[in-house]
């Protein structure tokens, strides 16, 4: 390919590739504007977050390794549970995600940068401040916000200035999710190489499509709800108070109008990523491609309307409960079908299990088990029986966890190579994979007992009958926990210290896309001219 | 349904016994503190709780089934069709048939589960014709009870958690002997009678609760300024358990729900007793209560209600709950405290009008008299009457 040759040649022609064209040391990473650089910003960004919602999760995961207070008063306890919740969803997966989106799409679908390149730069330097507001929030009087990550008015009107930090850090996070997914958007549709019709788009980039739509439409209402409660708290409105004319319940049901498309939001790009992951490894075409655009787009629109099987439980008229879970189970009709497909495309192929395709394989095996929980809960009476106990729990740890983590795992060690221009230890990627695996189930899957034997969530304190199911869970969860540190190791082995084999424009035998015409590592600039794609 | 729910039960039963081995047998059996594990939902005790545990088990019978079939090719294909076997890759990838197949067949499937719980979910909301009706009602940390209608009209109380701090603090490691019903004891059971439809009225005073009692399928949100019902029949005699299931705040999970079941003639001469008693107990709000009274009566209601914030040491805790010691509320004039014990103070006192006058009488008097407060400031003793003029 032409593109390939000039880049390359020009990449020898001089020491210091491209030092006329973009700024070096700390200037470099503050005024990025290369998708590839922000990219890495926002992967590394989101792995820090990580990190710190990680550790919070093992501190209430100690608490609760028996019954009684040891280590942290309730009230603690609540501002670890919440703030873990929002650090992994606003601070860890969605980032991860975006930091995929920024360096592979225009990898993917052959253009030279992002639709705004400054814009680009703003909405990941927004997430920086957002993200040490929230963390400093733990700081001030009355300590970060206990209200539980869906903030549910009226308890989150009666916390301290810690619910005000929150507030506004989701209000930053929300207007970069904004802007990114404005460029997202405006790059796929007007960037696209020439050939590339939006059929021929690959499925990462068509999962981010669709995503990024959610996000404009719903990362707005979130605003609102939230707005609505900080001036419940300062300015004398009675948005969720009764005695002023207002409604708790509203609350949920604007919040839940943007949380349920936000699960989505958190799953679509990993759909992406495995429809990669698979056809390579299976050295197959994907089975389905546009019954897999279909099934994306019938799971984003059924998304907007089932929000209200997270409040079964606050006493809704019998046609809203019938409506909302018929609604929920359709859903399970297209999450079906993509999983068929990926059968489908593994069905006589000629297979083999690196570390990206064994990630690829448990995502299937263990999202498939959330699946499942999720459609039980989808039943409206036995929701009601298992409503805020630890079976939910375990169910969106089996879809969030297993799913969007170990699809960001699989994405990660699938084009680390392109990334850093080296193959990642296959030994050590490996032993990441089976110790995740096997600690991440026996982290959650003991939670199921604990739900269906009635054990409520977001406790800091337990029934003794509880104690051997919470004592399995902990020890699972600081194996998970130190796992992750094998991950660590292996992304900074081949992508800071350059060890490995150095990788081929191309390391996997069956994989296909523009990503794996340019060279490895990527150079700085790529597509400078649009390839054709056939 | 009837005989097909029978025959689910029979492979449930097996499928637990089978778990249950697999776990180790009967050394996994019990749990630490001698209690059998439970793998399951309760056992129901009312009509509705059976179809919930029966829908459950449907539910994860089919999926176990799907589940086992859709595994069973992935995996038949990781071990047939992989490179290393010299499997050559196929070119297939798609066909219209096969995707109409697999979108019709699931979609068939989930509607067929939804069906039988459609049946459920109307019978659960007709909470009509009621023998007895309770009102719940939800403070930060207690539940309140009112009998509104039926047999025991007029009784209420309420319900605090009754397992000693004691056991819940461990800060040093000691090891305190946790009571059989650790965190699920309360002071006051409710009580009802035995095979009598039962509606329960949730409504709550500061934030959202919600009064679960997985025995009896009953979860239902108590949402402050609004009233929403659920009812229950038990058809055992008994004590059944629950606990707070939504987030509250604090001492969310201090907050137990205990139901007793009785059978009729217990419940009547239940109902006459707690009439009498609450008739005895009635304070008169005109009498002039001494000092050593309202200090003894005080430090009840202070360690019932204000002592999880304010500690019973007083001193609160720092950025959180501020201390009484020295406050210029409690040592100053007594206008200033019996307003903030009426109407709350910012986001974290609540108002506790739902006290009775000697109730909060007492309190302020115990906290002017307690710690370091004895014998300083203005007001010692604060009248009940004090406090029905300010209401």
């Amino acid at each position: 390919m032409s593109t390939t040759a000039a880049d390359l040649t020009h990449g020898h022609g001089h020491d210091h590739d491209h030092a006329h064209d973009h700024p070096h040391g700390w200037r470099r990473w503050l005024y990025a504007t290369n998708h590839k650089d922000i990219g890495t910003m926002y992967l590394i960004f989101s792995f820090v977050m990580l990190i710190e919602g990680g550790v919070l999760a093992l501190m209430l995961r100690a608490e609760l390794f028996s019954p009684g207070l040891q280590l942290v008063q309730p009230e603690f306890f609540n501002q670890l549970t919440t703030m873990h919740g929002l650090i992994m969803v606003f601070g860890a997966v969605m980032p991860a995600f975006v930091g995929f989106a920024n360096w592979m799409i225009p990898l993917q679908i052959g253009c030279s940068d992002m639709a705004f390149a400054r814009m680009n730069n703003f909405s990941f330097w927004l997430m920086v401040p957002a993200a040490i507001i929230l963390t400093a929030s733990f700081f001030m009087p009355g300590g970060a916000t206990a209200a539980g990550w869906t903030l549910y008015a009226p308890l989150s009107v009666q916390m301290g200035p810690g619910m005000d930090a929150a507030i506004f850090a989701l209000h930053i996070l929300g207007a970069s999710s904004i802007m990114g997914s404005i460029n997202i958007i405006t790059t796929i549709l007007n960037m696209r190489a020439p050939g590339m019709t939006l059929m021929k788009m690959p499925m990462f980039a068509w999962t981010w499509l669709i995503t990024a739509y959610l996000l404009i439409a719903v990362m707005p209402v979130l605003a609102g709800a939230i707005t609505m409660v900080l001036t419940d708290r300062h300015f004398g409105t009675s948005f969720f108070n009764a005695a002023g004319g207002g409604d708790p319940v509203m609350y949920q049901h604007i919040f839940w109008f943007f949380g349920h498309p936000e699960v989505y939001i958190m799953i679509l790009p990993a759909f992406g990523i495995i429809s990669h992951i698979v056809p390579t490894f299976a050295r197959k075409t994907l089975f389905g491609y546009s019954s897999m655009v279909y099934a994306t787009g019938s799971i984003a629109i059924l998304s907007f309307i089932v929000w209200a099987h997270h409040m079964f439980t606050t006493g809704m008229p019998v046609t809203g409960q019938l409506f909302f879970m018929y609604a929920t189970m359709l859903i399970a009709v297209p999450t079906g079908v993509k999983i068929f497909n990926w059968l489908a495309t593994m069905w006589r192929g000629s297979m083999t299990f690196e570390t990206p395709m064994l990630f690829a394989v448990g995502f299937i095996f263990v999202f498939t088990m959330g699946g499942f929980t999720g459609l039980i809960l989808a039943v409206a009476p036995v929701d009601i029986q298992l409503q805020d106990t630890y079976y939910v729990v375990a169910h969106f740890h089996y879809v969030l966890v297993a799913g969007s983590l170990f699809a960001l795992f699989a994405g990660t060690y699938y084009w680390l190579p392109k990334w850093s221009g080296r193959m990642y230890s296959e030994k050590l990627g490996k032993l990441h994979f089976w110790s995740s695996l096997i600690s991440f189930n026996v982290t959650f899957f003991p939670m199921h007992f604990l739900g269906l034997a009635g054990m409520p969530r977001r406790y800091a304190d337990y029934a003794t009958q509880f104690t051997d199911f919470h004592a399995i869970a902990t020890v699972g969860a600081f194996w998970f926990g130190l796992s992750q540190l094998i991950f660590l190791w292996c992304v900074l082995r081949a992508w800071t210290f350059q060890q490995g084999e150095p990788a081929p424009a191309k390391p996997w035998e069956g994989a296909e896309g523009l990503e794996w015409t340019v060279p490895s590592p990527a150079p700085f600039h790529t597509f400078e001219d649009p390839p054709t794609v056939k | 349904m009837l005989k097909s729910s029978l025959g689910i039960r029979k492979v449930a039963a097996a499928a637990a016994a089978i778990a249950m081995t697999s776990f180790g047998g009967a050394a996994f059996a019990e749990n630490v503190s001698g209690q059998p594990l439970q793998y399951n939902l309760a056992a129901p005790v009312t009509e509705i709780a059976r179809q919930i545990y029966d829908l459950h088990t449907l539910m994860l019978v089919i999926c176990l089934v799907i589940f086992v079939a859709v595994f069973g090719v992935m995996f038949y294909s990781i071990y047939a069709h992989r490179k290393s076997k010299g499997a050559k890759s196929a070119s297939f990838h798609e066909s219209v048939k096969v995707e109409i197949a697999w979108t019709i067949i699931p979609f068939l499937i989930v509607i067929g589960m939804a069906l039988p719980a459609t049946k459920t979910v109307v019978a659960m909301k007709d909470t009509s014709n009621a023998d007895l009706t309770i009102k719940a009602t939800g403070y930060q940390w207690k539940w309140g009870y009112e009998y509104l209608a039926g047999e025991g009209e007029g009784i209420s109380f309420l319900s605090t958690l009754a397992t000693p701090r004691d056991q819940i603090e461990d800060h040093e490691g000691q090891a305190v002997a946790r009571g059989e019903n650790y965190l699920m004891e309360v002071d006051n059971h409710v009580v009802v009678p035995v095979g009598k439809k039962v509606r329960v009225v949730t409504t709550a005073n500061d934030v959202i609760h919600a009064w679960m009692v997985p025995a009896f399928g009953v979860k239902q949100d108590a949402i402050p300024g609004f009233v929403r019902d659920t009812w229950f029949k038990a058809e055992q005699e008994g004590i059944y358990r629950g606990q707070c299931a939504e987030l509250c705040g604090k001492d969310h999970a201090y907050m137990p729900i205990v139901v007793e079941v009785m059978s009729e003639e217990n419940y009547s001469s239940w109902v006459q007793a707690k009439l009498d008693e609450m008739k005895a107990k009635q304070d008169d709000p005109t009498k002039e209560w001494t000092k050593e009274d309202m200090v003894a009566r005080g430090e009840q209601v202070y360690n019932a209600n204000c002592a999880a914030c304010h500690q019973a040491s007083g001193e609160g805790i720092p950025g959180a709950f501020p201390s009484l010691v020295a406050a210029a509320s409690v040592v100053g004039p007594q206008d200033a405290q019996i307003d903030i014990l009426l109407n709350g103070k910012g986001a974290g006192m609540p108002a506790w009008k739902q006290l009775s006058d000697v109730e909060i009488a007492s309190v302020i008097t115990y906290t002017r008299n307690a710690w370091a407060n004895a014998g300083t400031g203005t007001d010692p003793v604060v009248q009940p009457s004090a406090v029905t003029a300010a209401r």
